[in-house]
């Protein structure tokens, strides 16, 4: 907004920098996440645990998998701040199904099968409405997405009537609970997520039209490129990964509450996004970069936490990660 | 008498490329000066300069016998220098009132004094015999009333000088005889006018004096009066009329006489600027678009696009007609669009140059939607060689190419599709002059191949010399079409500069 | 162009959501016993009183084209802040959460103006760090206010029969809208988030205002936390969740465009009291009986509201960009 007045011509013969700030500002999440982890090591007593890896491993989970979707949104010069809301939405319906509450079951496998299927396949339906939202009716990205994050957990709230139900169901808590060759198997969801989001996003036509729009939106509509649509999809995708990280999260728990589950989960998915050095206004985007934004913000926090520093404070650091990590952005744009 | 204003010896360079090289402007006191020139000419470096929205490197100002230097716009204001700006800058909710009154507002008892304010707008615009309800916001009114209120402001602001940059763009004639009325008012009052336009009979009908600018330059300064039209339209384009004569080189195009149109257009009219506006391409073909700005060529080939919608007319491509409704539409049938604004609408800045060569044909690369890489990289490294693209390497992100090694990306974007019609909107622009060189040469070499281009181009010499027909559009009107031995810079200037406003006449041999 | 969609788009956007508003209080005084009672209007104007000072600081920041979402912590931190110096005196107790406010919306306008970060993630981030900051001074719970000092009178005393909160509040949107109407820096605001370049051209000192609207939105919310810590008796750490997106919501709801430019603080009013009373009717509506519906129902149908105005919004405004 405020370069608009600016002197300088398109950055035609400039040549490309090569000084700390730029390696700053490229590698700068992956210099953190190292550094982070060596000050631990030095400082933090039982670090190098199995048990301290997965710890902090679970922790980011959900936030990644919300994280990647948001990714994609924000790639395409968007944003969805209803992602918490669908989580609680998925989150209220699946135990809802395998409770046989809705319908009765004519098999409890058929129960766990619906309650995968039908939750994440709701929540992508709701992100595809907020892409239509944006798309066909033109209403901007952050008040589209603001309506279902207002009416989804009602939603959830007057499915459940607010109530917490509680279950026992480990074929269908694996998802948060299981674990293959010791690794929590939410984990390898998430590591599979990331590198098929980071996979297609590189490497697919869609994945470069998500960038081709987010980079130059009119450039990309006088090349063809069918804009609706991808946005449309983006959005689906981002509703569907959230339904996922709500089965997570209420497995995890082995319980639903509508009132939590996903909680301020737009705002830490959009800062790992930001930490993660995705750029805010559109295309440029890491869904790897995300998972490090995650990691970096997660073991903050950790870090604090083991050395006796209160949670509330690593609040503060964390805002004034994001600030640092956006403004450093800022830089290498000039 | 003094001058009012003399800026002497400007320079300023943009990123090391000079953009301004010692140009001069000296306007009298109660003078309305033209001051003309092609795009990237420097007028309106030169009018930002003096209204300190840029600084200059060198040179002097002398504004009213004191040496000045504005460091923003405010300033300027403040010293009695009110500027039109080309686009409207007016907030579009506001009331008539505040985008009149804004920045000087009137108080009482330290709020703002709403009745005098409405009073002192209403006062202002009787001056353009407009009586319109003030309290409505601007964006209800339609623009030659907003263009109206934006020189309203100007005047209100007690100016010495005021300057308006294509004033008259969106005003129809009878707006534009009040807007002259105003003009030879503030004559009277010994008010300045520093006047930008491209409509000839408009410097010739209000303008005392011109200066016209070149490269950077000021070419020449004279009495209106003591300039022909003709004069006037080849200094500012930089040609000697004797100078120039077509040499006939288009013998490769005249084999694409009798084949059948692959783009014919009809009557098109789009929103303000295209009114009637008929040009046909044959294969193999090069055709080219001239006019002056604002005479609808950029309107016209969006529309073909199908990036616009046309409000009239027919748009006939591979012998169907108006099936065209979306960019989309457009490329799958053959066509490729290269945008005059390489920035805005080409490039995709933060993508590679292999990405942004494979934008359009992406959908054809890819096998279940996973774009192959192989593939993707031989056609890049052939384009790359055949046109010779100089890059680090096709990885290298675009924007830290040349302009026209942008260029050349973005004709290979379209070219890798096979298309059978490119538009070509200011292909050159900004581009240094080897590069320019080569691409026309590009251009020629595929026409050669049957590819059907039209190309809309500023540099006249250009058009002239790629093109085997040339269509002049003026006003929004095809003008005339030349073909043959008419092609050339003589006839198509004189086709700009004066037209032929009811009858479109084909100067044939 | 076509001047009677434009007329409808702007009545809708000024006179819509009063027409809204009267006819909720209608239906509820048609139905509802007690509902006009004096008892029931004093809660929820108390109630709401919090929600308006915040949304009247969101309707400035999204006038010019912004958006704050700081101010739900913020009014959380203030009201730590004033529980903390409540027994000090009320003084102490109103300012203290007034200067956390302000801070707040000072490091706000620093990030957004001087940093150039957008808005939206310069908030967050405040956002985060208020809430911090809040939970530091509150050791993780909710700080009891003194009831020696007067302080809770600011929450939950009357003045002429009125509450207290509510004068503040009303005192605020006049205020407000004096500013917003009657002096350039309102006009300013307006300009800015029409068309900011423009602003600028025209000699608008576009920074400047935009940074005081920030410290202004800080303040206000520290102002409600205030007012949140006197009505409760207790300084609240973990409140002010969402309220940045029900402000914003109430704004939107009023009119005002998410896009700036376009805004009336009285229409802000309006939609905040719209959203409050939706609440408030649903309780009336279980008490009747005939239906119960839980309290989840409200924003569920705030939600379909806000989807309602700016669809309509949508709608009018691509008319009109077509007409244009």
């Amino acid at each position: 907004m405020s370069d608009t007045a600016t002197t300088l011509p398109p950055a035609a013969q400039r040549a490309p920098r090569f000084g700390v700030r730029n390696i700053l500002t490229r590698y700068g999440s992956w210099i953190a996440l190292v550094l982070l982890i060596l000050v631990n090591l030095a400082i933090t007593p039982n670090f190098a645990t199995w048990q301290t890896f997965n710890v902090n491993l679970t922790q980011v989970c959900a936030i990644v998998i919300v994280g990647v979707g948001m990714t994609l949104v924000i790639a395409t010069g968007g944003i969805d701040l209803s992602v918490g809301a669908l989580m609680a939405i998925a989150g209220a319906i699946a135990p809802l199904i395998f409770l046989g509450k809705l319908f009765p079951l004519p098999h409890p496998a058929i129960g766990i099968a619906l309650a995968f299927v039908v939750p994440v396949l709701i929540a992508a339906a709701l992100g595809w409405f907020n892409g239509w939202l944006v798309t066909r009716l033109s209403i901007q990205p952050i008040i589209a997405t603001l309506v279902l994050f207002i009416a989804g957990r009602g939603i959830a709230q007057v499915f459940t009537n607010g109530n917490l139900q509680v279950f026992n169901l480990p074929s269908f808590q694996f998802i948060g609970l299981g674990r293959v060759f010791g690794i929590p198997f939410q984990a390898i969801l998430m590591i599979v997520i990331v590198a098929a989001a980071a996979w297609m996003l590189r490497r697919t036509v869609f994945g470069r039209q998500i960038l081709a729009i987010g980079g130059n939106e009119r450039a990309a509509r006088l090349s063809g490129i069918p804009v609706a649509f991808v946005k449309q999809r983006v959005y689906l995708i981002s509703g569907l990964l959230s339904g996922i990280a709500g089965l997570i999260v209420i497995a995890r728990n082995s319980a639903a509450d509508a009132n939590l589950v996903g909680l301020g989960m737009e705002l830490d998915a959009i800062a790992a996004v930001a930490v993660g050095g995705t750029l805010l206004t559109g295309g440029r985007a890491t869904v790897i970069g995300t998972l490090v934004g995650a990691l970096i913000i997660q073991l903050v926090r950790y870090t604090l936490l083991a050395n006796g520093v209160p949670d509330a404070a690593a609040l503060v650091a964390k805002a004034a990660i994001i600030v640092l990590a956006v403004w450093l952005q800022r830089q290498s744009q000039r | 008498m003094a001058p009012l204003l003399s800026m002497h010896g400007i320079d300023k360079r943009f990123a090391g490329i000079p953009a301004l090289r010692s140009a001069e402007l000296v306007v009298d006191k109660g003078e309305v000066h033209a001051l003309i020139g092609q795009n990237g000419a420097g007028k309106s470096t030169m009018i930002k300069i003096l209204t300190g929205y840029y600084r200059k490197d060198a040179g002097e100002i002398l504004f009213d016998g004191r040496p000045v230097e504005f460091s923003s716009p405010q300033e300027a204001q403040r010293s009695g220098i009110s500027t039109i700006y080309q686009e409207i800058n007016l907030v579009p909710y506001r009331s008539v009132t505040e985008n009149i009154c804004l920045g000087r507002e009137k108080r009482r008892f330290g709020l703002l004094d709403w009745s005098a304010m409405h009073a002192e707008a209403r006062a202002l615009l009787a001056r353009f015999n407009i009586d319109i309800d003030v309290r409505r916001p601007i964006m209800t009114y339609p623009t030659a009333v907003q263009q109206m209120v934006a020189i309203a402001r100007a005047i209100g602001f007690k100016a010495k000088l005021v300057i308006m940059d294509e004033p008259t763009s969106s005003l129809d004639e009878r707006e534009v005889e009040v807007l002259f009325g105003v003009i030879r008012q503030l004559k009277e009052a010994g008010v300045s006018v520093i006047f930008v336009s491209h409509k000839l009979d408009e410097l010739y009908a209000v303008c005392d004096r011109v200066t016209i600018m070149r490269d950077g330059r000021t070419i020449q300064v004279a009495p209106m009066d003591q300039l022909s039209r003709l004069d006037l339209v080849t200094s500012m384009l930089g040609r000697e009329l004797s100078q120039v004569l077509h040499d006939g080189l288009d013998s490769a195009n005249a084999s694409g006489e009798a084949r059948e149109p692959v783009l014919k257009v009809q009557n098109l009219a789009v929103g303000r600027k295209v009114h009637d506006v008929s040009f046909e391409v044959r294969p193999g073909e090069i055709v080219g678009l001239a006019g002056l700005l604002g005479a609808g060529r950029t309107e016209s080939a969006r529309a073909v696009f199908g990036a616009d919608k046309a409000d009239r007319g027919t748009i006939g491509f591979s012998g169907r007609e108006n099936a065209i409704s979306a960019p989309s539409d457009a490329i799958r049938a053959g066509m490729g669009f290269c945008s005059e604004d390489r920035k805005l609408e080409g490039i995709i800045p933060d993508m590679s140059v292999r990405e942004n060569l494979t934008l359009a044909l992406m959908p054809q690369l890819a096998r279940r939607g996973i774009v192959d890489e192989a593939r993707s990289r031989q056609i890049v490294d052939s384009f790359i060689k055949r046109l010779g693209i100089r890059c680090a390497g096709p990885e290298q992100r675009i924007r830290e190419l040349s302009g026209g090694n942008q260029q050349k990306v973005l004709l290979a974007r379209w070219l890798c599709m096979n298309p059978r019609l490119l538009i070509l909107d200011e292909p050159t622009r900004g581009i240094d002059v080897g590069a320019k060189a080569e691409i026309l040469g590009l251009i020629r070499e595929l026409a050669g191949q049957g590819l059907g281009v039209l190309m809309i181009s500023s540099e006249l010499e250009e058009v002239v010399e790629a093109a085997s027909r040339i269509f002049v559009l003026r006003d929004g009107r095809t003008a005339a079409e030349l073909k043959g031995d008419a092609v050339n810079e003589q006839s198509v200037m004189a086709a700009m500069a004066h037209g032929h406003e009811d009858t479109r006449e084909t100067v044939d041999v | 162009m076509n001047t009677i969609s434009l007329k409808v788009f702007q009545g809708i956007g000024r006179y819509g959501v009063l027409l809204a508003l009267v006819a909720l209080i209608l239906f509820g005084w048609l139905r509802y016993e007690n509902f006009l009672g004096a008892f029931n209007v004093l809660s929820v104007l108390r109630y709401n009183s919090m929600f308006a000072l915040v949304a009247l600081g969101m309707c400035f920041v999204i006038i010019t084209g912004g958006i704050d979402l700081s101010v739900g912590s913020t009014a959380a931190l203030g009201s730590v802040v004033a529980a903390l110096l409540s027994p000090y005196g009320v003084v102490p107790g109103l300012l203290g959460g007034l200067a956390a406010g302000l801070a707040v919306g000072a490091c706000n306008a620093f990030i957004v103006t001087r940093l150039n970060i957008l808005p939206f993630i310069a908030t967050l981030a405040t956002m985060l760090a208020a809430s911090g900051c809040a939970l530091l001074l509150a050791n993780n719970q909710s700080v009891s206010v003194s009831y020696e000092t007067g302080f809770v009178e600011l929450g939950q005393g009357d003045l002429l029969g009125f509450p207290i909160p509510a004068w503040i509040a009303l005192i605020a949107f006049l205020l407000g809208s004096l500013v917003l109407n009657f002096t350039s820096f309102g006009r300013t605001v307006l300009a800015i988030g029409g068309n900011e370049d423009a602003a600028r051209l025209m000699g608008l000192p576009a920074q400047r205002v935009k940074a005081l609207v920030y410290l202004a939105s800080g303040g206000l919310a520290g102002l409600a936390g205030v007012i949140l810590a006197a009505q409760f008796g207790a300084g609240q750490p973990i409140e002010g969740v969402g309220w940045e997106l029900f402000a914003i919501a109430a704004v939107v709801v009023g009119g005002t465009l998410l896009t700036g430019g376009v805004g009336s603080v009285g229409s802000t009013l309006a939609g905040v009291l719209l959203l409050g009373l939706i609440f408030n009717i649903l309780n009336f509506e279980n008490g009747l009986g005939w239906i119960s519906l839980s309290a989840y129902w409200q924003s569920v149908i705030r939600g379909a509201f806000l989807l309602l105005v700016v669809a309509i919004q949508a709608r009018l405004s691509m008319r009109t960009e077509e007409a244009a």
